[in-house]
């Protein structure tokens, strides 16, 4: 399967990705410039990690003005996937991909640990590796991950079972002390309406070899592999 | 001849840059004529404390700087190289910003770790890891303190969190002796091919020098000759001195010249950092052999009206310094352009040994290379031991009563922010990305990072004690770099090489001279006793406030290589067998016991005996390789009991109590309880292993001739010392995680 990264200026877990993808999983990977507007015949677009822009005026909000981002948002509108994490998610929020914006943590800081998530769904692209309801150990780190949406938003997500991660305890309780950055519904994954974009604050990268502590988020990219098999 | 500028105007510039009345006569000397203004000032910051280590040069040229591993030794470059097989050789450095810090602690932290990277991009590195060794005041006392770590702590978030390179490690201590002056040291570590090691001379006559990165403002204007004086009530008119980051800009930078590099287009390169032009111009033509011209009319500027005094001294961050192949200048501005930087080029090398600075087609300042650089004073300041340093070690210990509970002194001391746990602070920092870290901060003695496309593992640490310096600088010397070593020891790897960041107070003060001698003399010894030579560093001297100089603290950052999966502190399973290496001994002079339970600052410091140390870094190496170590941590600040704590509460999610034996401890010695428990006797370290492999454990440290006992079992749900101590789990994690209300 053929991934694309896409590189803004200030990524810096593109090249996580392109390692996880390339050399544990074995896919072909092309980095895709920011400035570019081709996105070189890939499966799936991978919009990583970092401060895009340095993240100046506001999360994600340059970013989604560049080239490339024009056609992402074209080819996820042709059903294409297209998966953000962490960074890549606030961009994708910004540029409309997927409902809602993020306010900055509660805590006013930026956190980097690992966090419980419960899989809500198995029925998607990007988590039919996983059984629903299971618990899953990923890290975050970030500054701003509390999502946030209206109630008429929410109330979409809800019915069309959007979100596909959510901060939970070791027992796969959805707590408020499970909830590491006040995101509303302890949304950590949420998916758009046609289910073929995910935006994601945890970073599955980073947890993808056991050497590092978990591989858990393996199989975030496992189960693209599968749908696109599957196809 | 460049135009001659208004006399007192330039008499006055060169007092503002502290250069005596001596050191202006002998500029006049050299030049045969007088200073302008330009060049009073590029005289001025290459001859500062900060970039010449004119009081300390004689004492740095004791290290060892020779080992089969290094391949770039100390002072050749921006930072030492060590090689770490498989063709890669890692370069690291640790540096100070600790007066910028005082002023304006958000944007003087954050500065300091863009500073370091870039000297370990400079080299052609990857940068792959950042440690940062803080020290303050108590928290307890001013508002200041508070303002001062908070402060320093989110601008190391928001620049290495942006910029992309994990923080994996470091240290926090308190003391009142940081409470004006804190430290703020900052150590980054990269990792390059040998092939790529990128070069910091200028070379080839007609090679064009090219600026690249940010442009030029008056933000850090003077700053080397700021960090080269005490700080004072006025200090905060300093704070012009210090420089704003743009962690995007370096982040960018970092990319554009690696791939720069990659290009092998760039001949020489330099970053930016105190002295800014000046010192980036004049050290690669010093390196080269060369001579140098460049016109500052060219430079990239953030504010008009700049003087070409203005420009060479800016500390403006984010900028580089190449010298490339005659005919690439357009490509590598291409190549910089995409990354949305500036590369310009503003001048070229030239022959003979002057270095040249025009505006436009004036010529600003024209001097000799040599005199600049290597012509800097050197120093033989005097020395003389502080009348006070032998009352402070007198400790009478009948007068020091001992603890009526325990098991509350040992709570206490968990809870006290030096020793409590530090997530607080290290959860603010990207400790992952880049994906190598192998254990995450707070789990081991040592951060352990994989190195891609290896079978290696790199650990590093950092390590000071400034109590053990104050008391007896050169035993404390010694017991940082035991302590580094240790550290790298407990988790399975094999120390190769030093860093060093000297932090003391006014070489003026033969006091202060005769501690930095001593302390270097320890730090010499110990790391010829190790085979772990210094690859270069960094002085920081002035600390001092209107309440004295800080207590002498030379941080020790060290690196090691192992080759299978590190050893972590916690306990892991019920029933294991917990075994003490080295020897507990009647020592608790400098201990943090004494400070925080009893408000005292006194007697000798633990002694470290290196050919022991030596012994137990050859054990723990060889338990790791068999596979006998299931942990390994060592007894440091509160001794024994808060080790065999740590020990129990690291593993958040799995917590295990412990229960230890009176007599196993005792071990038939007469000490005071108080120095058995929370003395801290250098050469220790608390492992635990399987119960059925405890003989084997035991047999191995005979053979390495390091005393060995086993002191108890892992198990239940509090930790027993004896009849002294009983403490629940639970309650000892509450006082350990609790003290830092962020």
């Amino acid at each position: 399967m053929k991934f694309g990264v896409v590189v803004f200026p200030g990524s810096n877990c593109d090249q996580d990705c392109v390692q996880v993808l390339r050399d544990v999983l074995g896919q072909e990977v092309v980095p895709l410039w920011h400035q570019d507007s081709s996105l070189r015949g890939c499966e799936c677009v991978v919009l990583p990690g970092g401060f895009s822009y340095g993240d100046y005026l506001r999360t994600g909000a340059i970013a989604k003005l560049s080239p490339v981002m024009k056609s992402v948002a074209a080819f996820a509108k042709d059903g294409g996937l297209v998966i953000g994490i962490c960074n890549g998610f606030q961009i994708l929020l910004e540029a409309g991909l997927l409902p809602g914006a993020m306010l900055r943590n509660t805590s006013l800081r930026f956190i980097c640990r690992y966090v419980n998530l419960r899989v809500e769904r198995t029925d998607t692209p990007f988590t039919n590796r996983f059984q629903a309801g299971q618990v899953v150990r990923m890290p975050i780190a970030h500054n701003e991950g509390n999502y946030i949406v209206d109630a008429a938003g929410l109330k979409r997500i809800t019915a069309q079972g959007q979100a596909l991660f959510r901060y939970c305890d070791a027992d796969g309780q959805v707590t408020n002390t499970a909830n590491p950055n006040g995101s509303l519904e302890a949304i950590a994954g949420l998916c758009n309406e046609a289910g073929n974009v995910l935006g994601m604050m945890p970073h599955p990268e980073r947890a993808s070899e056991p050497a590092l502590g978990s591989a858990d988020g393996r199989g975030v990219f496992e189960s693209l592999l599968s749908a696109v098999a599957y196809r | 001849m460049p135009r001659q500028d208004d006399e007192p105007l330039v008499r006055r510039a060169a007092k503002s840059h502290n250069l005596t009345e001596a050191q202006y006569a002998q500029i006049v000397r050299i030049l045969k004529r007088r200073p302008t203004l330009t060049e009073v000032g590029m005289f001025g910051v290459l001859w500062s404390e900060h970039c010449s280590y004119a009081s300390s040069k004689i004492y740095l040229k004791t290290f060892p700087t020779k080992g089969k591993r290094i391949l770039v030794a100390a002072g050749k470059e921006n930072a030492g190289l060590v090689d770490i097989g498989d063709g890669l050789g890692v370069a690291f450095k640790v540096e100070s910003h600790n007066h910028p810090s005082a002023v304006e602690p958000h944007a003087g932290a954050a500065t300091g770790v863009g500073g370091i990277i870039r000297d370990i991009f400079t080299m052609g590195a990857r940068p792959i890891a950042l440690f940062d060794s803080l020290r303050f005041g108590p928290l307890n006392g001013h508002q200041r303190t508070r303002f001062l770590f908070e402060g320093v702590v989110k601008g190391i978030a928001d620049y290495g969190n942006a910029v992309g390179v994990p923080t994996v490690g470091g240290e926090i201590y308190f003391d009142e002796t940081y409470r004006e002056n804190p430290l703020v040291n900052v150590m980054c570590i990269g990792v390059v091919p040998h092939k790529a090691v990128a070069k910091g001379a200028a070379r080839g006559i007609g090679n064009p020098v090219i600026y690249v990165g940010s442009s030029t403002g008056r933000d850090g204007l003077g700053g080397a000759s700021f960090a080269s004086r005490e700080l004072t009530e006025e200090s905060e008119a300093d704070r012009p001195a210090v420089q704003l980051g743009d962690p995007f800009a370096e982040k960018c930078l970092i990319e554009a010249t690696l791939e720069a590099l990659a290009t092998g287009d760039v001949v020489g390169i330099q970053d930016m950092g105190a002295a800014g032009l000046t010192c980036s111009t004049c050290e690669t033509a010093s390196r080269g052999r060369c001579g140098m011209e460049i016109d500052v009319a060219k430079v990239p500027r953030r504010e008009s009206g700049m003087t070409p005094y203005e420009v060479m001294l800016s500390e403006s961050q984010e900028r580089m310094l190449l010298i490339a192949k005659k005919g690439k200048e357009a490509a590598i501005t291409r190549l910089f352009a995409r990354w949305g930087l500036h590369a310009v080029t503003i001048g070229r090398v030239t022959g003979g040994d002057r270095m040249r600075v025009f505006d436009g087609s004036e010529l600003v300042a024209d001097l000799p290379v040599a005199a600049l650089t290597h012509g800097a004073p050197v120093y033989r300041r005097p020395v003389k031991r502080p009348a006070d340093v032998a009352r402070r070690q007198r400790l009478p210990l009948r007068a020091i009563p001992l603890p009526r509970d325990y098991s509350q002194t040992l709570l206490q001391l968990l809870g006290s922010p030096t020793i409590a746990d530090k997530a607080a602070v290290y959860e603010q920092y990207d400790h992952m990305v880049q994906t190598n870290t192998a254990v995450l901060p707070g789990r081991s003695d040592a951060a352990v990072l994989r190195v891609k496309g290896t079978d290696s593992l790199l650990a590093a640490t950092t390590d000071a004690n400034g109590t053990y310096c104050l008391l007896d600088p050169y035993e404390g010397g010694k017991l940082a770099v035991a302590e580094a070593a240790r550290n790298l020891a407990c988790v399975g790897a094999e120390p190769l090489a030093v860093t060093d960041c000297l932090n003391f107070g006014s070489p003026q003060d033969p006091g202060v001279m005769w501690q930095l001698r001593e302390c270097v003399r320890g730090i010499a010894e110990a790391c010829r006793a190790f085979e772990t030579p210094v690859t270069g560093g960094n002085v920081s001297l002035y600390n001092e406030s209107p309440s004295g100089a800080v207590d002498p603290t030379p941080v020790i950052g060290m690196i090691g290589l192992l080759q299978r999966p590190p050893v972590t502190m916690e306990f892991k399973d019920e029933g294991d067998a917990i075994i003490l290496l080295g020897e507990t001994r009647e020592e608790l002079g400098g201990s943090e016991y004494l400070k925080l339970i009893h408000g005292r600052k006194q007697g000798r410091p633990p002694r470290v005996d290196l050919a022991g140390e030596r012994r137990l870094q050859r054990l723990l190496a060889a338990a790791a390789r068999d596979g006998l170590l299931k942990s390994a941590h060592d007894c440091a600040e509160g001794g024994l009991a808060v080790a065999l704590a740590e020990c129990c509460l690291a593993e958040r999610d799995r917590m295990l109590g412990a229960s230890l034996e009176a007599e196993a401890l005792a071990s038939g010695r007469r000490l005071r309880l108080d120095a058995l428990l929370f003395g801290e006797s250098a050469g220790r370290v608390v492992i635990s292993c399987e119960p059925r492999r405890a003989d084997a454990a035991a047999a191995l440290a005979e053979r390495f001739n390091v005393p060995a006992r086993l002191i108890g079992r892992v198990g239940g749900g509090r930790l027993v010392l004896g009849d002294w101590i009983d403490a629940g789990v639970a309650e000892m994690s509450l006082a350990w995680r609790g003290a830092f209300k962020l």
